[in-house]
């Protein structure tokens, strides 16, 4: 079996180059590449594109990338918890591009599935589908969205192998099996790493055939956005 | 004049036994303290799970199970969690069938504006675009009028449009509307103590009145 380990999270990024384009996993602060977002930041780097369906809060996740100034343009659905992104994206500094979450979901699919285009009803009607090919299909508008593919994805999961097969936990899959798939290099960092042959094949999310680095991440802090509790 | 409660309580009474159900960020999320109890419904989170239970107890608090609001929840029995291809497949597909969400406007014809104020407010559509592009079924929950006390019922939207022609039923603190395909808002029930005048003199879209409205009942 083939051996993706390395070392860490600085090994696993250390050949990010400035103007690199991303995909981070996640959902919110849920199931974000957390080790790999730490090893960035030691980097002096600059001028990424970052997929991810979310852009962290002002003191985590991508919001630290934003802090630092190492982003050139976001694409994302939703950025609403950001102040910080907020701010940058109204003077400019920051260039967005917003996405319907379930078109993002399914560019990055198509990405790693070799789907070059394909035609969803999300967005026909508002500005989303300026400039878009639309076509009626059955008596029903469509538009044209293109696939999205990586330089490098930076991906989070539960448990994983050293063949690089990837296991998740409850709603922090979200996007990371995608982008996985969608990435020329993929990284992932695990909770727990085993030694291939250990994880029941009936149950791995990710093929380890979409993974090229993988490592043992640590002091994982999974910060709660909005802790809710019953009354 | 309905509290937010009264208006999750009202919508409540449109869920239909076998459902599978989305609800939005906000109002619509309250819905699910409403729907009694006998009937069997699922509760579609879209970043990846279906079978939404009760917030936690401070014991059940799992960092790696939120709701989209970001809210930390549990699992019902019979859960199914998944990524968030599968999730919008499920929505774009035609799967759910009932979708709830809020809305900063409406228009007589349908269509919904609840993504973005220019100049303003940047947050994003979220899963709003393709929800309401797809589900066969679409309720909004929102206030009758803005905070300035503007309509938010209108003729056509002024802020950028989340989707055309896929309202089906509103409920606003004052009213429950149907809009009408042929254009207008056609008025069902009024809030107890509302009248038929105010909330005309409240919308600013063209109302339909048809015979006696009835009074909400819960």
């Amino acid at each position: 079996m083939i051996n993706k380990t390395v070392k860490d999270a600085n090994e696993a990024v250390q050949d990010i180059p400035s103007g690199a384009f991303l995909m981070m996993g996640g959902f919110g602060l849920s199931g974000i590449p957390e080790n790999c977002i730490s090893a960035l930041l030691q980097r002096d780097i600059k001028d990424l594109t970052i997929v991810s369906n979310n852009a962290g809060v002002d003191d985590f996740g991508i919001g630290l990338l934003l802090q630092k100034r190492m982003v050139k343009k976001m694409i994302s659905s939703y950025v609403g918890e950001n102040a910080e992104f907020e701010r940058q994206l109204l003077s400019g500094e920051l260039e967005v591009d917003l996405i319907p979450q379930g078109t993002l979901a399914e560019r990055v699919r198509a990405g790693g599935a070799g789907i070059p285009a394909f035609f969803t009803p999300a967005g026909v009607g508002t500005e989303v589908a300026e400039g878009k090919e639309i076509r009626e299909f059955d008596g029903k508008l469509y538009l044209m969205e293109r696939w999205l593919r990586s330089d490098f994805s930076l991906v989070k999961a539960w448990k994983g192998d050293t063949a690089g097969n990837l296991i998740f936990k409850g709603t922090a899959r979200n996007f990371n099996p995608m982008m996985a798939a969608a990435g020329k290099i993929t990284i992932a960092e695990v909770e727990e790493l085993v030694p291939a042959g250990e994880l029941d094949p009936n149950q791995i999310h990710t093929p380890g055939i979409y993974v090229q680095r993988i490592f043992e991440g640590k002091n994982y802090e999974k910060r709660i956005e909005q802790r809710t509790v019953r009354s | 004049m309905l509290k937010k409660q009264q208006i999750a309580q009202r919508i409540a009474k449109e869920v239909k036994n076998g459902q599978y159900i989305n609800l939005g960020i906000g109002i619509p999320t309250l819905v699910a303290n409403y729907i009694p109890e006998d009937l069997e419904i699922v509760l579609q989170s879209e970043n990846g799970l279906l079978g939404i239970g009760p917030f936690p107890t401070e014991e059940q608090i799992d960092p790696d199970l939120i709701n989209a609001g970001k809210q930390t929840i549990t699992m019902v029995k019979g859960s199914v969690l998944f990524n968030s291809a599968e999730s919008f497949a499920m929505i774009r597909g035609g799967h759910v069938h009932l979708t709830i969400l809020g809305a900063m406007e409406v228009s007589e014809n349908g269509d919904i504006a609840n993504w973005k104020i220019p100049g303003k407010m940047v947050k994003g559509m979220g899963g709003a675009m393709d929800l309401v592009a797809s589900a066969e079924n679409i309720i909004v929950a929102m206030q009758h009028c803005s905070k300035s006390g503007e309509s938010k019922l209108l003729k056509s939207c002024s802020l950028p449009i989340t989707g055309i022609r896929c309202v089906k039923k509103i409920v606003t603190d004052l009213a429950v509307l149907e809009v009408d395909p042929e254009g207008g808002f056609i008025l069902k029930e009024r809030a107890p103590g509302v009248s038929v005048e105010e909330i005309k003199s409240k919308t600013e879209g063209k109302l339909i009145v048809k015979g006696e409205i009835p009074e909400m009942e819960f």
